[in-house]
């Protein structure tokens, strides 16, 4: 039976073969073979040829090589009887298919086709990087690619927010005889979009090859692998990109086709048709290709065949729970009643007391709840206030407790968190509130989050929740004390005043050889990992991927290198990285898995360093983009000059102090000053460099080199009398 | 006719022996008949004709002589009388491969016009393997390659280059035994002087040395020849193909190539395609040029050109009994001294190609590969010349034959169930961790008339895929087999158990893969070893779940590829009549017990292909449970 798939995989690769060749033959006839190619915000050309054929393109001229590799990679059709073995041709077939694909897609951008109307198009290398430390953490334990159409728009719906409550982010496009999910989803009004974990690729099969040439980029991007690595790429995602396809509707010869593409990279198939199935396993984890006709069953047939592990968190609210539920907005015309923000006094303040204080469970509400409600308003004030006792909780916990109010609230389908401590703003939806939510619910969740994931160091929680305006006032002024508290105790902690750092290898799941050292000075470079961070995740997971590191004598003080922090390094880069400077970028830096929120890189023409964040998308006084940078500073490679960084190591006392620090930063993007601009203003001040902000160069002031040192000579920037860096 | 049904289960042979027997023809079958009662001294292996003192003889039932004139017991001499033998089977595999080293070093040089090298991608990866240069000249390269392997035979110290293609840990078995074979050459001569009057007296000291001189066969002179000749002769890459005399032709000058060294039939098969001959073929009234082939050569040609197969051993005298064969062209091994003898009582003409094996007053066309495609065009050309002279009365080709796939190789299975990017095991061993396959079984050697002719082969072959073990076979084995019609994909959902069903299904292959001749069993070594470095089943050979077994073997060869394979650590049967050790208890103990607490491997002797089986999937099964893997999923 599986003759039928290879017989139908192979014809389909054919056609797409064809289409990709007549449109290629067709845009250097018009369009001459010298034309500029390529996909928006990437580094890596044409990804998936990119990563197997080690091909850098940039010209329609350059395709043509691609399209002839795709070409010797088909096969014939098996024949009838006495046929031959036909897996590895079906996974050549597969591979053509997708180089093929890309080339459509790339040509369909030249001519303004992509992206699809409602549809993301192409994924840049900033939305795989964002992502980066969701993979891995656990909060999105895998992907799932639909394509087609469900029977029905309730089917697609039920399905989509299957997954979403499991947390996998869903791509979803195709069609079954011109009917799309995308379309299914925008009828029953599904939010889309990246923080809803929904995400709309295109309307055509040939689009699937969106996710696929994402996915492979990862292996280059994470994993260090070098382009042209194809085999080794091709394990990559299949150990370690949680992936799979689920087909919905018919399965045509394009669908066969792409399906062998994503086999080929270790991603099973699912449908909801009876298809001839693939079970034995080898290219991918488990089977290969199966059917599941029942859509009750379905999404967990396809986790079960791609072996993801799911946390599922059951909570006992009325609505539906899941980190795939953060990034949803509630909208005016959907809002029920909202707390803080501009409208109310609101906050949120966790708090340890002690073991007879706290009565675990206990939730209690003081004023009225949302449904009393006055008619015409929508406000109301509120003070959530978190207490905890625990064996091992300690005062430095509370603000990262507490931080997790944000997180924890956005996972309830139809609530809205932003901001935190007296700066919160919380929105709760009409729906939510006709499925029965009401403020006690608030308590439950946090009650069941904190207990989940903080079980380790939290032992009992109680929540009280205030609506009353006096109480709020007077609830909010006490804990303002605590917040002041909080930030002199974090703000003068030093690197000196501590005799252990921590490891970070969450990221050894898909960058093996990347090491992070987190100090206090120094966040994790995805900037979601402070030292307390890191600290309080040892407590609760002590053989997790967070382990104290005894600092020991140092070795170097200017440069941050201590022997012990070396040799751990060298143990748990597998050997590749001998020494590590945390404070240098010239000597020894830290290698990148890939999730950094900046990169810093030097500009040796103006003897100083600039900082790229990855939200910029345009072009710096090097000559490159942020992901064209980014290729050469992620997977777990020691790259003098280049580092990734989080934001705030930027105003620490310890960024690249080998090399003069702050003063030495030439050039930011301007949102990345201004998004810093207060503490920026305070370093700098202390280097007695007051004006220091404004002798930064950004887009506004200079993009091309020769700007840039024009504009640092007229600033008269403290770089130009610095030691050479080199 | 129950008599000659009881000589072959193929209807083929069948109906070819009753034309022997209409024409009066005597074949092996009924040689072997006028040999009964065969000598039981000899059966037990307890008759020595080492020197001039004898022939001496021990008495099996311990009344009479239990030494000879020397002093020699049961037990000295059935051990002597092995491993000469198996001194004999790892000389002719390993000058097999030193012919192929020849041809390659003559390329080199620029004297044999008729080759190329065209496997370019083994041929790099063995010179790499080897540490050569590959950015020089192909013809440096291989001549490089050529005197490396020139030096496998006549290296004195050291260990042969190939054994690192082992795992490991078999690796150091070899050595902690002291059994790594040095030189291909030194380990046959040494073998052979042990055995000579007053040497080596200790019968487990003379078969380790026998080990040393099989392995030096199976990872030594076979594994050369197999490799030199996939770069010379291109690697094979699965083929469709036809076999059993049904391939011979009627209107055709058919041509049969027979014996075992493909150099010369290679370009047999080109020559069969020249248009001058074809037009002369036309000219003397044929419609074409029709090659087939016997033996390994067959198998040869086979793996990589699909030219069909006219039989197995005992079916080269039936292929000139048919009457339609003008030319049956031999080169070494196999080849019975009676082919002269029936060739005479038809218009066949027996032509021999090499030095080492003539026949007296038969006509020797000798080959050079300096000339190989002008000596290839003569003997075609006489064939065709011979085509008036057939007698179309006397012509009977039975109207058999059968489909098959073949051409698997180490390196095939890795794209087979890859592709170019994936190329990997990993899906035949998933397939035997997971419990989806019980293991694998290597079913190779000879015909052999004392036994049903095909039908031990094709007996335990099925009950084995029936059980879910994928087998890999090769030589006349694969033959019987493939006349059977287990070596077509569509043969897994008549015969194969669920589980090796669907990896056929997945894979599109027969249950049954075809790996080539004789030599080429050293490409079921080194599959084996990829297996190994895949992952997953163990750290040595010994720990696979996997047996070997030469059901009706009969020739010295055999003997020392049942050696190297123990060696290797494999549990190899040997079907029908056991070695001829039976007479010294201590010996056939030492083998079918002693051996695998050391080697890991070891004999067995079993008469029934169905206990054979039983046998086999039982060792099978303590593999899996030593590996601690998952239940059989469907059993």
């Amino acid at each position: 039976m599986s003759k039928l798939v290879a017989s139908s995989a192979i014809k389909g690769a054919w056609v797409i073969f064809n289409q990709a060749k007549e449109f290629l033959d067709k845009a250097i006839k018009e369009k001459g073979q010298e034309q500029k190619i390529g996909f928006p915000e990437t580094a890596f050309y044409l990804p998936m040829a990119n990563a197997l054929l080690g091909l850098k393109v940039e010209r329609l001229k350059e395709v043509v090589p691609i399209l002839e590799h795709a070409k010797s990679l088909l096969p014939n059709l098996p024949t009838e009887r006495i046929w031959l073995p036909y897996l590895g041709d079906t996974l050549n077939a597969g591979i053509a298919t997708l180089l093929c694909e890309e080339i459509i897609m790339a040509l369909r951008y030249l001519y303004r086709e992509e992206p699809q109307k409602d549809c993301q198009g192409f994924f840049t290398d900033t939305i795989m990087r964002s992502l980066g430390i969701q993979l891995v953490d656990g909060r999105m334990p895998g992907f799932a690619a639909i394509l087609g159409a469900a029977p029905n728009n309730q089917i697609a719906v039920d399905i989509v927010r299957q997954l979403q409550g499991r947390n996998i982010l869903v791509f979803v496009g195709s069609s079954v005889n011109g009917r799309s999910i995308i379309d299914q989803l925008l009828e029953e009004n599904v939010q889309m979009g990246w923080d809803n974990y929904i995400v709309p690729y295109g309307r055509d099969t040939l689009s699937a090859i969106y996710p696929l040439n994402w996915a492979i980029r990862s292996a280059l991007t994470f994993g260090g692998i070098k382009p042209g690595q194809a085999q080794k790429c091709l394990l990559y995602t299949k150990e370690r990109v949680f992936a799979f396809g689920l087909v919905l509707g018919e399965v045509d010869e394009i669908k066969y086709a792409t399906g062998a593409g994503a086999i080929s990279m270790g991603f099973p198939i699912i449908a909801d048709t009876d298809i001839p199935q693939i079970k034995p396993s080898g290219i991918t984890t488990y089977e290969a290709l199966v059917k599941e006709l029942d859509y009750k069953k379905i999404v967990s047939r396809c986790i079960e065949v791609r072996g993801i592990k799911v946390k599922v968190t059951q909570i006992p609210i009325p609505v539906p729970y899941a980190a795939a539920f953060e990034g949803e907005r509630v909208r005016k015309e959907n809002l029920y009643v909202e707390f803080g923000g501009k409208s109310s006094l609101s906050f949120e303040y966790l708090v340890t007391r002690k073991s007879e204080e706290v009565e675990d469970g206990k939730i209690e509400l003081f004023g009225p709840d949302i449904d009393e409600l006055e008619k015409d308003k929508y406000s109301m004030p509120l003070a959530i206030i978190v207490e905890v006792y625990g064996r091992k909780m300690q005062k430095d916990f509370e603000p990262i407790l507490e931080r997790q109010v944000h997180r924890f609230i956005n996972y309830a389908m139809g609530l809205m968190h932003i901001g935190q401590r007296d700066m919160n703003w919380i929105r709760i939806s009409k729906d939510a509130f006709n499925k029965g939510f009401r403020l006690k619910h608030i308590g439950i969740i946090l009650h069941a989050m904190l207990h989940q994931e903080y079980g380790a160091i939290v032992d009992k929680v109680q929540v009280k929740l205030y609506t009353k305006q006096e109480d709020v006032q007077r609830l909010l002024e006490e804990a303002k004390k605590t917040f002041t508290e909080r930030d002199e105790r974090i703000s003068g902690m030093s690197d000196e005043a501590v005799d252990t750092f921590y490891s970070c290898l969450l990221c050894q799941s898909f960058a093996p050889n990347h090491v992070c050292i987190i100090t206090p000075e120094r966040l994790g470079l995805c900037g979601a990992y402070s030292w307390l961070d890191a600290k309080a995740s040892y407590e609760i997971m002590p053989s997790g991927p967070n382990q104290p590191i005894q600092k020991g004598p140092i070795l170097d003080e200017k440069l941050g290198q201590w022997k012990s922090i070396n040799d751990f390094v060298y143990q748990k880069s597998n050997k590749t990285i001998q020494k590590v400077s945390m404070y240098s970028l010239m000597d020894s830096p830290q290698s990148s898995c890939g999730c950094f929120e900046c990169i810093v890189a030097i500009i040796p023409e103006t003897n100083g360093v600039m900082i790229v964040s990855r939200d910029y998308t345009g072009m710096t006084p090097l000559g490159m983009t942020f992901t064209t940078l980014a290729g050469s500073v992620g997977g777990g490679v020691q790259t003098p000059g280049f580092l990734g960084i989080g934001r705030l190591y930027i105003t620490s006392k310890k960024f690249i102090l080998a090399e003069g620090g702050l003063k030495r930063v030439v050039w930011m993007p301007k949102e990345l000053k201004q998004a810093l601009e207060e503490r920026i203003n305070q370093r700098a001040q202390e280097l007695g460099i007051p004006d220091l902000l404004d002798k930064i160069a950004d887009e506004t002031k200079a993009v091309s080199l020769e700007e840039l040192l024009d504009f640092l000579k007229k600033v008269e920037h403290p770089v130009l009398s610095l030691e050479p860096l080199i | 006719m129950a008599d000659i049904q009881a000589k072959s289960i193929d209807l083929a042979s069948q109906e070819a022996l009753r034309k022997a027997r209409e024409e009066s023809i005597k074949t092996s079958w009924d040689r072997l008949e006028v040999q009964k009662p065969q000598c039981g001294f000899g059966q037990l292996g307890l008759c020595c004709t080492v020197c001039n003192m004898g022939p001496c003889r021990i008495d099996p039932f311990g009344e009479g002589a239990q030494e000879g004139v020397c002093g020699a017991n049961a037990d000295t001499i059935a051990a002597r009388n092995l491993v000469r033998k198996i001194a004999v089977g790892a000389s002719a595999h390993s000058d097999h491969g030193r012919d192929v080293v020849h041809t390659l070093a003559l390329f080199s040089e620029g004297h044999a016009h008729d080759y190329d090298i065209l496997d370019l991608e083994k041929f790099k990866s063995l010179a790499e393997e080897l540490g050569i240069d590959t950015n020089k000249s192909k013809e440096e390269i291989a001549k490089e390659l050529a005197k490396r392997f020139f030096a496998e035979f006549g290296k004195q110290e050291g260990e042969l280059l190939f054994l690192k293609r082992a795992p490991k840990k078999r690796q150091q078995i070899w050595k902690k035994l002291g059994i790594s074979p040095r030189g291909i050459d030194r380990e046959i001569v040494e073998l052979l002087h042990t055995t000579t009057m007053g040497v080596d007296n200790d019968y487990k000291n003379l078969i380790n040395t026998g080990l040393r001189c099989a392995l030096s066969d199976g990872w030594g002179g076979s594994m050369i020849a197999t490799d030199l000749q996939d770069i010379i002769l291109g690697s094979p890459q699965p083929v469709r193909g036809k076999v059993n005399l049904g391939v011979l032709k009627e209107n055709y000058v058919n041509i049969v190539v027979h014996g075992h060294e493909p150099i010369l039939s290679e370009m047999a098969v080109k020559a069969s395609q020249d248009p001058e001959l074809l037009r002369l073929a036309r000219e003397n009234g044929a419609e074409g040029i029709n090659l087939a082939g016997i033996c390994c050569t067959a198998n040869e040609v086979l793996m990589r050109h699909g030219i069909p197969v006219a039989g197995n051993f005992l079916q080269q005298e039936l292929a000139i009994i048919t009457g339609a064969v003008e030319v049956m062209m031999v080169d070494v091994q196999c080849i019975m001294p009676a082919l002269q003898n029936i060739a005479s009582c038809y218009h066949t003409k027996l032509v021999t190609t090499n030095p080492k094996a003539r026949f007296p007053g038969v006509l020797h066309v000798e080959f050079q590969p300096e000339r190989a495609y002008q000596v290839a065009k003569q003997i075609i050309r006489l064939g065709i010349e011979n085509f008036v002279n057939r007698n179309k009365e006397r012509v009977n080709i039975p109207k058999y034959e059968m489909d098959l796939v073949a051409g698997f190789t180490k390196e095939v299975i890795f794209q087979i169930l890859g592709g170019r990017y994936r190329a990997t095991y990993k899906p035949l061993n998933e397939a035997i961790i997971s419990g989806r396959l019980r293991g694998l079984a290597g079913i190779v050697g000879c015909n052999n008339p004392k036994q049903t002719h095909d039908y031990f082969h094709t007996t335990l072959v099925k009950e084995l895929i029936k059980n879910d073990i994928l087998v890999l076979q090769t030589g006349c084995s694969a033959i019987a087999c493939a006349k059977q019609g287990l070596l077509i994909p569509e043969a897994a959902k008549e015969y194969a158990g669920k589980g090796l069903q669907e990896i056929c299904e997945a894979v599109g292959i027969p249950p049954v893969l075809h790996l080539g001749s004789c030599v080429d069993n050293s490409r079921i070594l080194t599959a084996a070893s990829c297996i190994i470095q895949e992952g997953g089943l163990g750290e040595d050979l010994s720990d696979i779940p996997a047996a070997g077994a030469a059901p009706e073997w009969m020739s010295e060869k055999a003997i020392t590829i049942g050696f190297y394979f123990v060696a290797s650590g494999v549990y190899t049967v040997f079907g029908a009549s056991p070695f001829a050790v039976l007479g010294s208890k201590n010996l056939t103990n030492y083998l079918t017990k002693d051996l695998e607490s050391f080697v890991g491997g070891r004999f067995e002797f079993c008469d029934d292909p169905l206990q054979m089986a039983t046998l086999m999937i039982e060792h099978i099964d303590r593999k899996r449970k030593a590996l601690h893997l998952r239940p059989l999923m469907y059993q």
